[in-house]
């Protein structure tokens, strides 16, 4: 027995390079070993097969189904990895399979996470739940919403429902755990459970404290979840306890990895991680072999894009309502360059980007370039055509994240970056920092209601705001606002490790891994501007009957965000440096450390709507703008000077990432294809070889969009990009829309 | 020099798609005289970053104030008045544009001057053109090139690219649509050409008046025997700037003009093609 699985390893690692990557579990130094850096352009790439387009076509008159339904289908049986039988979209063609539930697009319930958001989103769509499930989740076993909200303070209660503090996970699975899914290619389900059994038996001789008792539990966990993987593997015909011996499997194996994640976490991102140059290591080894062409190769590629675009979670509403639509954040890393100064770019990474041109642009997976100056040219120019096409791309700074973390990092989510397998986040949504201003200005008052939510401070008195009092408030207001959030976040993560714990995830991660805490935080440019109002111009405060100033009247001119003018940039990147200190001065859960992003996606629009007027003109309910963006439309000056500003917010107090969404026309980019391509690689140049951290590459026209708004039907597959991941645009709601069109379109009008 | 009656610090904000009005007229005109002489205050419309359609690469674009043509078809009328400009001072405008300075260079472009016409500030465009060459920037300067002559041939050497903005080569034609001769302009294109300085045309097609295959061989003629223009941006006119004549409160001759079709768009690039000249 032992024999055969060593001959099977053998057979699987033929022609690798051997190196400590055997003894250890470690993928990065596989592939540093292993893989081909490809300098070449694009002409090699392959079109979509006709068995491809046969799939994809089944897919998207399903798609139409869906939209109509809201969802397609839901099973009701609690979902766990070996919950339903194997699904194939058309079984005799799929080249690499797998789906959630036993048929396409049928949503599972996952209700460890919280059976309120289960029982909400069947209501929503007229389904009646489950009896025996109702009973169990509410009698016998507890969820993470439960859990949450019975060691919740008053304080979080009241800034919840206040909206100071928007989208905590405390309803929902927190996602944004990225497992190494590529080590059961690498090694096979069976190397993975040793591996673990070691990390457990090293905990014996330790004395049994909380932790010490939490990680045994854990690991345990982890043990049986992989049990579960390999047997879920068997369901579909595959034996995974051994590593993939060719290109197919080692993305099929990879691909079920993550499938497990998928059926048994609906996490707010469940990204995929960094899997396009580790996979080219099999498929130039197959390649070299002779049995593989490029054509199979691209639809290897192809079909597992294809599995990854529906990918779907059974959610509310609401939910869809506050991200645009039903986003899983799919994530995956392209490109970036290693440590020893090679850039990681292969062939697969071509093979993902090209996915968008053989499929269609889509949202999922968010495909993400590590971006660096460094990268090959035909790279980035085939990166920038591919952004122009399809608006789906976005990229961001490798230098910035691989100084800060390490050349095998991924992105969960937008632009949360992590070490692959030896990092992972606790997640935390964002506060409302322009509402926090406003509290600051009321003495805790919320402009909105009146009601103290707030610690009782001295209101601003006088008729005109003055700088340096307002800052003070300010100060003492998010000294109150970040112990709230922290003590929020530390019970959410607590009691999703408790109830809700991602055993799949966590068995794909070294034992005792890295952990930050990501805050958030929102309203950036309207604080910086009310705040270069206050100091610049003067502010009139309109109070009510009650005392509460309601309203502000602004005299004369002041700089504004997203300008490259110090004055007021200077005042955004401190209030990022001010919050995050606060935040660093409460202990978090396990440990982690403290990190924070600044990045809405699409929640830009309802924390507007929770906001009063603010000081620098913004009316009352108005949008955000989104992430780190300036004002719409007050950046007068061109996207070099926007994402200047922008670039101005110092990563180290923001590492859980920075995001801009940049819209341009694509005369905007140049009057000819060649020159869009080459100025959108200056561009990015530009922004990289700064310190610029991310940037969403929009191209399209405001008269293509208002079009798309009246004639939803003309556009099924719109996809733009807004602040860190892609969306449908006509799955947007209509003020939604009406946001993206009144950000800057920069360039020609 | 010092302009008491401006601030030099005040916020440069707009953009180029607003309506922009009086903002240097708190200057007395004495005041302004002095400026354009010595060239140490510009008067400024409006700037931008990354612009594509402005010269080689993504480049820094300033629209000066003031312009001596009346074209029916101007999309930025409020740039005729010096008076609607910023003043701003020509130590700040260097520094603006420095900031940029290695993006510039990364995105193959520099710093374009358009206006209005940005001779009728020739001492300020000049020294600034100056202070961006001596920061390693690209120089570009969109002109209509009446007042050619102004520039000397030293001038010239601060200039790396002259983008002429040729309206019509038919002198009525040119009248009629400008309200002034071209014969400075045709003269300076020569001069410019005979020293085989880099010069880019650009020529925008204008419903009514240059629409014509007759007007638009003329200009594929004159630049192919030119000899020295590089690149010949054809435009097809738009309305984008229409709303600025109505708040203005003038009267739009072209108020109902339609844009050209892409048809004769494609057919007058073929033209140009035809001589051999590189048209975009």
């Amino acid at each position: 027995m032992e024999e055969q699985v060593a001959t099977a390893v053998q057979e699987a690692w033929r022609g690798f390079k051997p190196g400590l990557w055997q003894r250890d579990v470690n993928v990065r130094w596989f592939l540093q070993q292993n893989y081909t850096p490809y300098d070449g352009d694009e002409s090699f790439l392959a079109p979509a097969t006709e068995r491809t387009k046969g799939i994809w076509q089944k897919l998207e008159a399903m798609f139409v189904e869906e939209r109509k339904k809201g969802v397609l289908d839901v099973s009701q049986i609690p979902s766990c990895i070996t919950a339903h039988g194997p699904g194939y979209i058309d079984q005799a063609n799929e080249v690499i399979v797998g789906l959630q539930t036993e048929a396409p697009l049928k949503r599972a319930i996952m209700p460890n996470g919280g059976l309120r958001m289960v029982l909400a989103s069947l209501k929503a769509y007229g389904y009646e739940p489950d009896p025996h499930v109702v009973e169990a989740f509410s009698k016998y076993r507890k969820t993470h919403n439960e859990g949450v909200f019975d060691a919740y303070t008053n304080d979080i209660r009241a800034c919840r429902s206040s909206h100071i503090l928007t989208g905590l996970p405390d309803a929902y699975g927190r996602g944004r755990i990225v497992g190494d899914y590529r080590r059961v290619a690498l090694y096979g389900v069976d190397r993975l459970i040793a591996h673990k059994e070691q990390e457990k038996l090293a905990l014996d001789p330790k004395h049994s404290t909380d932790e010490v008792i939490r990680d045994r539990e854990e690991l345990s966990e982890q043990l049986r979840a992989l049990k579960e993987l390999k047997e879920m593997a068997k369901s579909y015909g595959f034996d995974i306890s051994v590593p993939a011996k060719n290109a197919r499997e080692a993305v099929q194996w990879t691909y079920f990895a993550y499938l497990a994640s998928v059926k048994e976490q609906n996490g707010a991102a469940m990204s995929l991680g960094r899997v396009s140059t580790f996979l080219d290591i099999y498929f130039e080894r197959d390649l070299k072999e002779g049995t593989l062409t490029e054509s199979q190769a691209q639809e290897i590629i192809d079909d597992f894009v294809i599995k990854l675009r529906i990918v779907r979670f059974l959610r509310t509403p609401e939910y869809d309502e506050l991200f645009a639509g039903d986003p899983t954040w799919v994530t995956e890393s392209i490109g970036g360059m290693g440590d020893d100064g090679r850039h990681l770019v292969t062939k697969n990474s071509f093979r993902f980007l090209h996915t968008l041109s053989n499929l269609g642009p889509a949202p999922e997976p968010n495909l993400t370039v590590w971006y660096s100056p460094r990268l090959p040219e035909h790279f980035k120019r085939y990166a920038a055509k591919v952004a122009i096409a399809s608006s789906s791309l976005q990229f961001e700074s490798d230098s910035l994240m691989r100084s800060a973390w390490g050349d095998d990092g991924a992105i969960a989510c937008c632009v949360s970056p992590m070490l692959v397998g030896k990092q992972m986040q606790f997640f935390g949504a964002r506060a409302n920092l322009a509402k926090t201003l406003l509290y600051a200005i009321n003495g805790g008052r919320d402009e909105n209601t009146g009601k103290q939510v707030g610690p009782k401070m001295e209101p601003v008195q006088g008729d005109y705001l003055e700088f340096d009092d307002v800052v003070g408030k300010f100060e003492k207001m998010m000294d109150w606002l970040a112990g709230v959030y922290v003590n929020a976040m530390n019970v959410i993560h607590y009691m999703h490790d408790k109830y809700a714990y991602e055993r799949i995830e966590m068995a794909l991660h070294d034992h005792n891994p890295v952990r930050t805490m990501a805050f958030g935080i929102a309203g950036l440019s309207v604080v910086a501007d009310s705040l270069s109002a206050i100091r610049f111009a003067k502010v009139k405060v309109v109070r009510d009957e009650t005392g509460l100033i309601v309203d502000y009247v602004t005299e004369g001119e002041f700089p504004m965000f997203g300008n490259n003018d110090n004055r007021v940039d200077q005042i955004a990147a401190t209030v990022v440096s001010l919050f995050m200190e606060r935040l660093r001065k409460h202990p978090s859960y396990r440990n982690a450390i403290h990190t924070q992003s600044v990045l809405t996606i699409t929640s830009n629009v309802v924390y507007g709507k929770a906001t009063g007027h603010t000081p620098d003109g913004r009316r009352k309910g108005e949008p955000f703008a989104p992430g780190a963006n300036p004002m719409h439309g007050r950046d007068s000056h061109g996207i070099m000077a926007s994402a200047a500003s922008v670039a101005k917010i110092p990563y180290r107090d923001a590492a859980d990432g920075i995001s801009m969404t940049t819209t341009l026309v694509p005369e905007g980019l140049g009057r000819t294809e060649g020159e869009r391509t080459e100025n959108l690689v200056g561009v990015l140049d530009t922004f990289f070889g700064t310190s610029g951290y991310h940037m969403n590459v929009n191209v399209l026209n405001r008269e293509m969009l208002m079009d798309a708004m009246d004639h939803p039907e003309k556009y099924p597959n719109l996809t733009i990009r807004v602040s860190g991941y892609a969306v449908n645009f006509v799955r947007l709601t209509r003020e939604q829309q009406m946001d993206v069109i009144n950000r800057t379109f920069h360039g020609a009008n | 020099m010092e302009l008491k009656s401006a601030d030099p610090t005040i916020p440069l904000e707009g953009s180029p798609y607003d309506l922009r009005v009086s903002l240097g007229e708190q200057v007395p005109e004495f005041d302004r005289k002095a400026a354009l002489e010595s060239g140490d205050w510009g008067f400024i419309h409006s700037f931008t970053t990354g612009s594509a359609v402005d010269g080689p690469g993504m480049r820094v674009v300033a629209w000066l104030t003031s312009c001596q043509f009346r074209c029916a078809f101007c999309h930025n009328p409020d740039t005729w008045k010096l008076s609607n400009g910023m003043p701003v001072p020509l130590q700040r405008a260097v520094d603006v544009v420095k900031q940029y300075r290695i993006g510039l260079k990364t995105m193959h472009g520099g710093l374009t001057i358009s206006g209005g016409e940005p001779l009728m500030q020739k001492p300020f465009l000049i020294k600034l053109f100056q202070g961006a060459k001596a920061a390693g920037i690209h120089t570009a300067l969109d002109t209509n090139g009446a007042l050619g002559d102004r520039l000397t041939d030293e001038d010239l050497k601060s200039i790396d690219l002259v983008m002429l903005g040729l309206k019509a080569v038919t002198p009525d034609l040119h009248k009629r649509l400008t309200g002034m001769d071209n014969a400075p302009s045709l003269a300076f294109a020569r001069r410019l050409a005979a020293l085989k300085h880099p010069a880019w045309i650009r020529f925008v097609v204008v419903p009514g008046f240059t629409d014509t295959l007759d007007e638009i061989g003329k200009m594929a003629d004159l630049a192919a025997e030119l000899g020295n223009i590089e690149r010949v941006d054809l435009l097809p006119f738009h309305q984008l700037g229409k709303f600025k004549w109505e708040k203005l409160g003038m009267d739009y001759p072209l108020k109902d003009a339609v844009p050209p079709s892409q048809e004769l768009m494609e057919q007058a690039a073929e033209r140009f093609r035809s001589v051999g000249v590189n048209v975009v």
